[in-house]
């Protein structure tokens, strides 16, 4: 609306300016007092008047190195009270942010051993100083109304206990339900833009969740809906605790409070986090829980290695690792186990028993918690392999190793077992092979178990819940053409000799393929299955392995029985998966890593080939990982007894299905055929106009040689 | 049947073509010679030579009488098919990247790329017939880039010659009168199937029974096939690589793919999986059926015999590979297909 000067004349006699309400505007404009520049110390001595002076040089010179002080008597003012000064300061500054400066590097700063600066801005004491801006009383926050995000495990309901995935392309993501050999059916409609980097399922599929510029957000329920916001600038790495209780986040950027205190009340973090950039957060709440910055060791550094935080397998500790200690914390409070860091000098990596542990003297339900790590050779030590006790912190077993050039630690996953592959280098320092030492933890006193090779192990990983394990090995001859084949894949399972007490069990080889490229093992999450696969940029190949062959048949058992399923080719993998339930395997060739023939593939365990879909710019396939089963021991043998019937069933329901998208598709395509003629048909009145090409036919003589013959005449 | 490879060209292929009986296959490259070829052995006709840089484009006219390339030496030449002489040079302002006869073969359409400080034009020069060396300089009609839109990569005439059809570097379609080089129409081709963002188009090829309907290929590795009436879309061929080219073919309703990685990707990658392949999709059920392999770099043109009996492919690789189709290739049929045959037939 606009007016003109007259109309304006007008109005303004109508309307007396003193009846309209200007306390929005008012409030909207409220010009600021300008005390920013002012701060007021506290905790400064106090000295006799004679010596103030002195005082304030000392304190002039500290201040003026975080910003220029006013000239003259404004710019530090010591009041005085019967010839003494008071203890406190006023410091004026020449603009805020040099105030602001002063109050975030100065304010705790030791002058001496018994006095510390306290710095804090004017108008800071002014609205909290002054009585009533404060309430006395606490007031309790008020309650924000419950949301419900629906039950966030219905889909462990679906009654064809189907699994779900995620889809990554372009800049799509998806959501999906697992049909086998027919096009995946969505759950949500597939959300362009979800995220700007990746997403993930948090360990047990719960939540999922989507990185943004601004933080993470989770989502869930049937619809997954929009559940909580992390706010975290910039963030990169995501991590979770094994039980979902916290997630860990890293984000190259340091976190710096907003200006305002209006947005400082909405920000998550408070002025102690203050440069920092690795978060923890407790997923339920979605506040943060414990902020850290970064070791000065992995400040600048390219490659992060992560996760920065390992947890125990109940969430109840975590711990970081710095130069030469650990830091354990403990939940919900984040502050260091006994207030004090674990010194372990020069340790390299540690490792927390993925179970409880139960120690033969140990009587807690549930088991220890322990957790393993090791320090390499030093001058006049040799390298180290521990196992520590938590929060006991004894250490519980430790083994000295000598010409060590690397360690990896892998726990069997029920905490019976710790297999350390050390790599070992020759004398010469030229050649390296692997010993593999077996840390018995369920026997009296943690004996060790020696394995030694000649050659160097490049994977190792031990079946879920058994005491089987596959090697990938390979000579180390110095011959580096990678074109040969000589990797060699080893299936080694426990075996007994010898009866009743003085029964001995040690790891025997049961089965070998040689000559092979493979480089990585993916057992199946519920065991017996293994894929042992070739990931590379040249060739790819996945062997399916089952290594209980035979054994629901023969009455004999064998500890290990290896057959070879299934040899399918995968040039362009990059990945492989497999589902939560141990039914599928998926390998995927992503965008991120290879721009060729982008796509997934599913697979039964099997290794049957269920579909091959190229899709263009494929970025991740990601299952939907699943909780524990809820069944015990005998509810399972019950199901496994009457397989049959519930197969019977389950295949019913798929025939019938594939049925119907067979004839969809026949019929699809007729009506497609039909729509096309018809088209067509439109044209077939209009006579073409022939462009009358005046050209004669020639005929043409086309020369065929039916044989030739050469024949030498000498 | 094993294919005959052509190997007269040094450097890769820009485009092939047949005439209107099939018998001759006129192929450019972006060395500086024309090639014509007898299409049922592969025996060279002879080499049209006179461009000093690379030839981008090739066509015959309805006869086989005259023949005319536009190349990136900035010039228009004219040639005679029975002799291989020049009978006239045209120069443009910038390269030339398509040129194409009307079907009545009394005209000639060139594109002027956008390069050079050139608006990008597409030009229509009206042949002298009677004194082929005695070319008008002047074009008869002038279609500039539309300051809205993009410059045209490729052109061609509808079957009576009213249109000129151009596919754009921004996805469009653009439909102009060809008599006087007014906007008739414009479509989005390209740029809306998938998220790909780069769409241009690089082929427009019409329909070999009645040039009704064209496809369109594109580097969003797509093609569609599009009606020239009401610039409808009507399928879509979805790849897994830009595509350079797209043909349809006779007798069977299939259209041909082609293209791959992008050339200066090639040397990165093992041939398997540049997909240098030809596809062949089902015109009207838009669903892959099968490739041919052979080239060892992207294809850059492709061109079907006019009567459905093969088809030909130049690739970035340098080489020609002329193809003729086998007895199963005319007996496959879909399901559907079978049961409309049956019925027609009166078997069911």
């Amino acid at each position: 609306m606009s007016l003109t000067e007259q109309e304006y004349a007008d109005l303004e006699k109508e309307v007396n300016v003193d009846d309209i309400d200007f306390s929005d505007l008012e409030e909207k404009y409220t010009v600021d007092v300008g005390l920013d520049n002012y701060v007021v110390v506290d905790g400064a001595p106090i000295a006799p008047e004679s010596k103030v002076p002195v005082l304030i040089k000392v304190l002039k010179k500290i201040f003026s190195e975080v910003g220029e002080i006013v000239e003259g008597d404004d710019g530090i003012h010591m009041p005085l009270e019967g010839g003494k000064s008071k203890g406190y300061l006023f410091v004026q500054f020449k603009t805020n942010e040099m105030a602001e400066r002063a109050i975030k590097e100065l304010n705790g700063k030791k002058l001496d051993l018994k006095h510390r600066l306290l710095v804090n801005r004017l108008s800071d004491i002014e609205k909290f100083g002054v009585d009533g801006n404060v309430a006395d009383e606490f007031q309790e926050p008020e309650l924000p109304p419950f949301e419900s995000h629906g039950y966030l495990k219905s889909w462990l309901q679906d009654e064809q206990g189907r699994d779900q995935f995620g889809l990554h392309f372009a800049e799509t993501f998806g959501v999906y339900w697992n049909k086998k050999k027919l096009d995946p059916e969505p759950v949500i409609e597939p959300r362009k833009a979800f995220t700007s980097k990746y997403a993930k399922f948090s360990p047990k599929g719960t939540y999922l969740f989507s990185i943004h510029p601004q933080g993470v957000q989770s989502w869930g329920g049937s619809d997954f809906s929009s559940i909580h916001k992390y706010v975290h600038n910039q963030v990169r790495l995501v991590d979770f605790s094994p039980n979902e209780k916290y997630m860990v986040t890293l984000s190259p950027v340091p976190i710096t409070l907003p200006e305002g205190t209006g947005d400082r009340s909405s920000f998550p973090f408070g002025p102690e986090s203050e440069g920092h950039k690795l978060v923890i957060w407790d997923l339920a709440t979605g506040e943060p829980a414990r902020t850290f910055a970064l070791p000065p060791h992995l400040e600048g550094q390219k490659e992060m290695p992560w996760p920065l935080v390992k947890w125990s397998h109940d969430d109840k500790y975590c711990a970081r690792q710095g130069p030469g200690a650990l830091a354990i914390y403990e939940t919900p409070s984040f502050q260091l186990l006994d207030g004090k860091l674990v010194r372990i000098d020069e340790i390299v990596d540690f490792e927390w028993a993925p179970a409880g542990v139960h120690l033969t003297n140990s009587k807690v339900e549930g088991g220890e918690h322990v957790l393993s790590y090791w320090t390499p050779e030093s001058t006049n030590q040799t390298a180290r392999v521990a196992l520590m006790q938590i929060p006991s912190r004894q250490v519980l077993r430790t083994v000295n190793l000598f010409q060590v050039s690397d360690c990896k630690m892998h726990w069997q996953s029920e905490g019976k077992l710790l297999c350390v592959k050390v790599d070992r280098h020759t004398k010469s320092g030229k050649t390296i092979f692997t010993n593999l030492e077996f840390f018995k933890l369920s026997e009296k006193d943690i004996p060790v178990e020696k394995l030694e090779l000649k050659e160097i192990v490049v994977n190792f990983a031990w079946e879920p819940k058994s005491e089987r394990f596959i090697t990938i090995s390979r000579l180390d001859d110095g011959n580096l053409n990678s074109a040969i084949p000589k990797n060699t894949v080893s299936f080694y399972a426990p075996e007994t000799t010898g009866k009743g007490k003085t029964a001995t069990t040690s790891f025997k080889v049961f089965h070998t393929f040689t000559n092979k490229h493979s480089n990585t093992v993916f057992w199946s999450p519920k065991g017996r299955y293994v894929v042992v696969a070739t990931i590379s940029r040249s060739n790819g190949e996945i062997d399916f392995i089952d290594c209980s062959f035979d054994d629901d048949k023969s009455s004999k058992k064998s500890p290990a029985n290896i057959k070879l399923l299934k040899t399918e080719r995968y040039s362009g993998m990059t990945n492989l998966e497999w589902d939560p339930s141990g039914r599928f395997v998926a390998g995927w060739s992503s965008s991120w890593l290879s721009n060729i023939e982008n796509g997934y593939r599913l697979y039964e365990f099997s290794g049957v080939q269920l579909r091959d879909e190229l899709v263009d710019q494929f970025k991740e396939f990601i299952w939907r990982a699943r909780p524990a089963s809820l069944l015990n021991g005998a509810d399972k043998k019950k199901v496994r007894a009457n397989l049959r019937e519930y197969s019977a069933q389950f295949e019913e329901v798929d025939a019938m299905e594939a049925d119907a998208r067979v004839r969809e598709a026949i019929l699809a395509r007729r009506r497609a055929l039909e729509e096309w003629r018809s088209y067509r048909a439109k044209f077939a009145g209009k006579v073409r106009k022939s462009n009358n090409v005046q050209a004669e036919t020639i005929e043409e003589i086309k020369e065929e040689i039916f044989e030739e013959k050469e024949e030498i005449v000498e | 049947m094993r294919p005959i490879k052509l190997m007269g060209h040094e450097r890769s292929l820009t485009q092939v073509k047949y005439n209107r009986e099939g018998d001759l296959l006129f192929s450019v490259a972006k060395d500086n010679a024309a090639s014509i070829w007898y299409s049922s052995n592969g025996e060279r006709l002879g080499t049209l030579e006179g461009h000093q840089g690379v030839i981008w484009s090739i066509d015959v006219d309805p006869e086989s009488y005259l023949c005319a390339t536009g190349g990136g030496d900035l010039a228009i030449k004219l040639w005679k098919v029975e002799n291989g002489q020049c009978l006239f040079t045209w120069e443009s302002p910038s390269p030339v990247r398509r040129v194409a006869f009307s079907p009545d073969g009394t005209k000639l359409l060139a594109i002027a790329d956008q390069v050079m400080g050139h608006i990008g034009t597409i030009v229509v020069y009206d042949l002298n017939l009677d004194d082929l060396s005695n070319q008008n300089l002047q074009p008869s009609v002038i279609i500039e880039t539309h300051p809205d839109s993009s410059k045209a990569n490729v052109a061609g005439w509808s079957a009576d010659g009213a249109f000129i059809i151009a596919g754009l570097d921004n996805g469009f379609v653009a439909k102009y009168d060809s008599s006087n080089g007014e906007l008739l129409d414009t479509a989005q081709a390209h740029g809306i199937h998938n998220e790909e963002k780069i769409f241009s188009i690089t082929d427009i090829q019409f329909a070999p029974e009645d040039g009704s309907y064209f496809i369109t290929s594109s580097k969003d590795k797509c093609a569609t096939l599009i009606d020239v009436e009401t610039f409808e879309i009507l399928k879509v061929y979805k790849a897994d690589a830009p595509m350079n080219t797209a043909a349809i073919t006779s007798v069977k309703d299939f259209v041909i793919l082609g293209g791959g990685q992008e050339a200066r990707n090639v040397t990165t990658t093992a041939e398997s999986q540049g997909k240098f392949e030809a596809r062949f999709y089902h015109k009207i059920f838009e669903e892959e059926i099968g490739r041919v392999k052979g080239h060892f770099g992207p294809l850059n043109t492709i061109a079907v015999h006019p009567d459905g009996l093969g088809y030909s492919s130049g690739g970035e690789d340098g080489f020609i590979r002329v193809h003729t189709f086998d007895k199963s290739y005319f007996d496959f049929l879909f399901d559907a297909e079978r049961t409309e045959k049956a019925a027609a037939s009166g078997n069911i």
